[in-house]
C-alpha cells in the first residue's frame, strides 16, 4: 500500500483478528463436517470395507479337516474291508460305504466318493482313483495305509504329528491388512481427487482464491482430513478383525498408524495429481478407476501376487499399493518392525512426494 | 478524487483466437458504484476477473488501490470482497458455517453475525446451503463478499435470476455498504439496475466500451428523453418509417416487432400529430404508451440490439 490512512469502507463494528492458522483450521473443520454429513462417505469409506471383510471371512473360513470318501465293492470281502477300515488308527477320517460296483463306479466319477476299493480272492486290495484328482491320489495312500496298518503292519520309525492351524495363516489374516492398504487408497483417491474436481467444477476453488486463503493452507487441510479419517479407517478395519475373527496383530500399533499415515498421504497425493487438472467429474471418475484399476488386480488385496509371472514381479513391486500391502502385513501378521520395511516405505514416499510435487505444478484452481 | 480500480489498455484474448476484451479503459473512483453494463458475451465477466485478478489479461495495466496483482496479491486480496457468478458453496455447511469460513480467510473480518443481519439471513443462519432459496443463496454470496470487511467490492451479476423483492433487498444492501465509503464495481444486464444504483456506468459491446458517464449523461446523449411507443391496426398501405419521421418533434424512429418507438423531446408536440396521422391512415390504435427514455434506449441506439438478445 502507497498510503496509510484511515480505512475507507469499513464498517464501525468490533474488531476481529485472525491467527495465522484460523483459515486452515476452518478448512479443516469444514472439510470434516462436509464429510460426516454425506450419508455416502461413511458407507463407502467404512461400512463397505467392514462388509467385505466379513463377506470374504466367512466365505473363505478354515473349514474342519476332509473326510475322505470310499466306496467298497459289495463282494464276500466287503464287510472284512470296512472291518480292517474300522479298526485303523485314521477310521475318523475315512468314511466308507458298501456299494454295487456298478453303483460305486458311477458315484466315484461324478466326485461323490475319492476313491473305489475292492478286495479279490487272492487278498490283494484294488484301488480305483483318479489320478488327475488330488483328494483321490490321497485318498489312495489314505485308505492304503490305514489297511496295511490294520493288518499288521510294523512301522520301522515311530511317529509324532501335531495339527497346527494357527491365526496368521488363515485367508482372514491375508485380507484385512490388503483391505486396509485398499480402503486408504480407495478413499486418498476419491476423498481427495473426487473432492477437488467437484469443487473446482462448482466454481469454489476459484471463489477460494479471491480471498487471502493461502493456497497451502488448503491443500494441508485436505491432507489432514485424509490423516484423520485414515485413524478410523484403520482402527476400524483392525479392530472388526480382532473382535470378529480374532485377528492376531504382531506389530505395533504405533508401526501400523505411521505406515498407514504415509500410506493415506501418498494416495492423497496422487488423487491430488489424479484430479489436478480435470475439469469435470465425469473425467475424473474415468482416470481414477484407470489409476486404481492395476492395483486392485496385481497389488495383492484379495491374494498373493506370488501368482502372477516372474517377469513382472518387479513392477508389481513397485507399485504403491504393494508396497503398503506388503508393508502391513508384515508389520500387523509377522511383528515387522518399521525399519525392516524401509524400501516399502521408499517406494509410498517417492509416489506420494513425486505425485504431490507435480500436482503443485499443474494445479487448475479454475 | 481518489482512484480504486484503473485499468489501461486492457485486452483479453483465449486460445489466439476469441478476442474476449479489446483494448478497455476504465477509470473507478473510491466510493462510487461503477456498473458494467452489457449483453451476455460482451466481456463484462472476463472484464472484471481481469480487475479482481483471477485472469491475467493479454496485455494492458491493471492498477487497484495504487498496487498492482503482481506485486501485492495478498494485500488486495486482504481488502475486496468478491462476489462471482454462479459459484455453488457447499450444500452440506450451515450459512454461519461457510461465512465463519470465509472470514477466517481475512485478518480483519466482519463479525459473521453483523453480516448476516445485513443481508437478513439471521434467521436462515444454522440451515444448510443446500436448503436455501435461489435468492438466499446470491445473498450468501454477497454475504461472503461482505464478510471480508472490505473496500472494494466486486459483484458479477449479482441479481440475476433474482425476484424483484431480492433484488431490491440487494441494493438496499449495495447502498448501506457504500454509505460507509466502499467501492463497489458491479455487472448487470440490467438496465433498470444500472439506472438506480450506479453512479457512472459503462456500456460494453463485443469487448469494447461504446459509451461511459452518469446514467443521466448517458440518456440525454440520446436524441430525444422521451419515448412515445405505439401499435396500429388495419389502415391501407402500411405506412413507412419516413410518414412517422416526419411527425413534429420526432427525433428518431425504430420499428421493433410491429411497435413504432418514436423518440421525442417534447410528447405533447407530437402526440396529437400522431392521432390525426393514424386516423387520415385509416388505422386504429391498437397501443400507445409514453415514457422516459432509459438506459435500454441509449443501448439500442448505440448498437441497434436489444440488451437481452442472444
Amino acid at each position: 500500500m502507497a498510503t496509510e490512512q484511515a480505512p475507507l469502507g469499513r464498517a464501525q463494528q468490533p474488531q476481529i483478528t485472525n491467527g495465522r492458522w484460523t483459515g486452515y483450521l476452518r478448512l479443516l473443520q469444514a472439510r470434516m463436517k462436509e464429510l460426516q454429513r454425506e450419508p455416502e462417505v461413511i458407507f463407502w469409506v467404512f461400512v463397505f470395507p467392514l462388509l467385505l471383510a466379513l463377506g470374504l471371512g466367512i466365505a473363505f473360513r478354515d473349514k474342519p479337516p476332509a473326510v475322505t470318501a470310499v466306496a467298497i465293492v459289495q463282494n464276500s470281502d466287503a464287510q472284512k474291508l470296512a472291518g480292517l477300515l474300522q479298526q485303523s488308527p485314521a477310521h475318523n477320517s475315512i468314511h466308507a460305504e458298501v456299494l454295487d460296483e456298478h453303483t460305486a463306479f458311477d458315484k466315484f466319477r461324478l466326485g461323490a466318493y475319492d476313491l473305489v476299493v475292492s478286495m479279490d480272492e487272492q487278498g490283494a486290495v484294488h484301488y480305483r482313483y483318479d489320478p488327475a484328482r488330488p483328494e483321490s491320489v490321497l485318498a489312495r495312500t489314505q485308505v492304503d495305509d490305514a489297511l496295511q496298518a490294520a493288518s499288521g503292519r510294523k512301522d520301522p520309525v515311530p511317529e509324532v504329528a501335531t495339527a497346527a492351524s494357527e491365526p496368521g495363516a488363515r485367508y482372514i489374516d491375508f485380507l484385512i491388512p490388503g483391505l486396509i492398504g485398499m480402503n486408504l487408497m480407495n478413499s486418498g483417491m476419491w476423498g481427495i481427487g473426487f473432492a477437488t474436481v467437484d469443487m473446482r467444477q462448482r466454481k469454489l476453488l476459484k471463489r477460494f482464491v479471491a480471498t487471502p486463503m493461502r493456497r497451502s493452507d488448503f491443500l494441508l487441510a485436505l491432507a489432514s482430513s485424509r490423516l484423520v479419517l485414515m485413524l478410523v479407517e484403520v482402527a476400524l478395519l483392525l479392530g472388526f478383525g480382532l473382535l470378529v475373527f480374532h485377528l492376531r496383530v504382531e506389530g505395533s500399533l504405533l508401526a501400523i498408524v505411521l505406515i498407514g499415515a504415509l500410506g493415506a498421504v501418498s494416495f492423497g497425493g496422487i488423487g491430488l495429481l489424479t484430479a489436478s487438472r480435470a475439469q469435470k467429474i465425469e473425467s475424473a471418475s474415468g482416470l481414477i478407476n484407470l489409476v486404481m484399476m492395476p492395483m486392485w488386480i496385481f497389488s495383492g488385496v484379495f491374494f498373493s501376487y506370488e501368482r502372477f509371472p516372474q517377469m513382472v514381479q518387479p513392477a508389481i513391486r513397485a507399485l504403491p499399493l504393494t508396497a503398503l500391502n506388503d508393508a502391513l502385513r508384515a508389520i500387523i501378521l509377522q511383528g515387522a518392525s518399521l525399519p525392516s520395511q524401509l524400501g516399502r516405505i521408499a517406494v509410498l514416499a517417492v509416489w506420494g512426494g513425486l505425485s504431490f510435487f507435480l500436482a503443485l505444478r499443474w494445479f487448475r484452481w479454475s | 478524487m481518489e482512484v480504486a480500480v484503473r485499468c489501461r489498455g486492457l485486452r483479453k484474448t483465449y486460445d489466439q483466437k476469441v478476442e474476449a476484451v479489446r483494448g478497455l479503459d476504465l477509470t473507478i473512483y473510491a466510493g462510487e458504484c461503477f456498473g458494467l453494463l452489457g449483453p451476455n458475451g460482451a466481456g463484462k465477466t472476463t472484464t472484471i476477473e481481469i480487475l479482481e485478478g483471477l485472469l491475467a489479461p493479454t496485455s494492458g495495466e491493471v492498477e487497484v488501490l495504487g498496487c498492482t496483482w503482481q506485486k501485492n496479491e495478498r494485500e488486495l486480496r486482504e481488502q475486496m470482497g468478491i462476489s462471482l457468478q454462479e459459484t455453488r458453496l457447499s450444500e452440506r455447511l450451515s450459512v454461519r458455517e461457510t461465512m465463519q469460513l470465509f472470514g477466517s480467510f481475512y485478518r480483519h473480518p466482519s463479525t459473521v453475525d453483523s453480516v448476516l443481519e445485513d443481508m437478513a439471513l439471521t434467521e436462515k443462519a444454522d440451515a444448510w446451503v443446500g436448503k436455501l432459496s435461489g435468492g438466499q443463496k446470491q445473498r450468501l454470496a454477497v454475504a461472503t463478499a461482505l464478510v471480508a470487511n472490505p473496500k472494494i467490492l466486486f459483484l458479477d451479476e449479482p441479481t440475476t435470476g433474482l425476484d424483484p423483492q431480492s433484488r431490491r433487498q440487494l441494493w438496499e444492501i449495495i447502498r448501506k455498504f457504500q454509505e460507509r465509503q466502499g467501492t463497489v464495481l458491479l455487472t448487470t444486464h440490467y438496465m433498470d439496475e444500472a439506472e438506480r444504483l450506479c453512479d457512472r456506468l459503462a456500456i460494453i459491446d463485443h469487448g469494447q466500451i461504446i459509451a461511459e458517464g452518469t446514467p443521466a449523461e448517458l440518456i440525454a446523449r440520446l436524441t430525444g428523453h422521451h419515448v412515445v411507443e405505439f401499435a396500429i391496426s388495419g389502415g391501407a398501405n402500411g405506412a413507412d418509417d419516413q410518414v412517422w419521421r416526419r411527425l413534429p418533434g420526432v427525433q428518431g424512429v425504430r420499428a421493433d416487432d410491429g411497435l413504432y418507438c418514436l423518440q421525442v423531446n417534447e410528447p405533447h408536440e407530437t402526440i396529437p400529430a400522431l392521432l390525426l396521422e393514424v386516423q387520415k391512415q385509416g388505422a386504429q390504435l391498437a397501443h400507445l404508451n409514453t415514457r422516459q427514455a432509459s438506459l435500454e434506449d441509449v443501448f439500442v441506439q448505440l448498437t441497434g440490439r436489444h440488451l437481452r438478445e442472444e
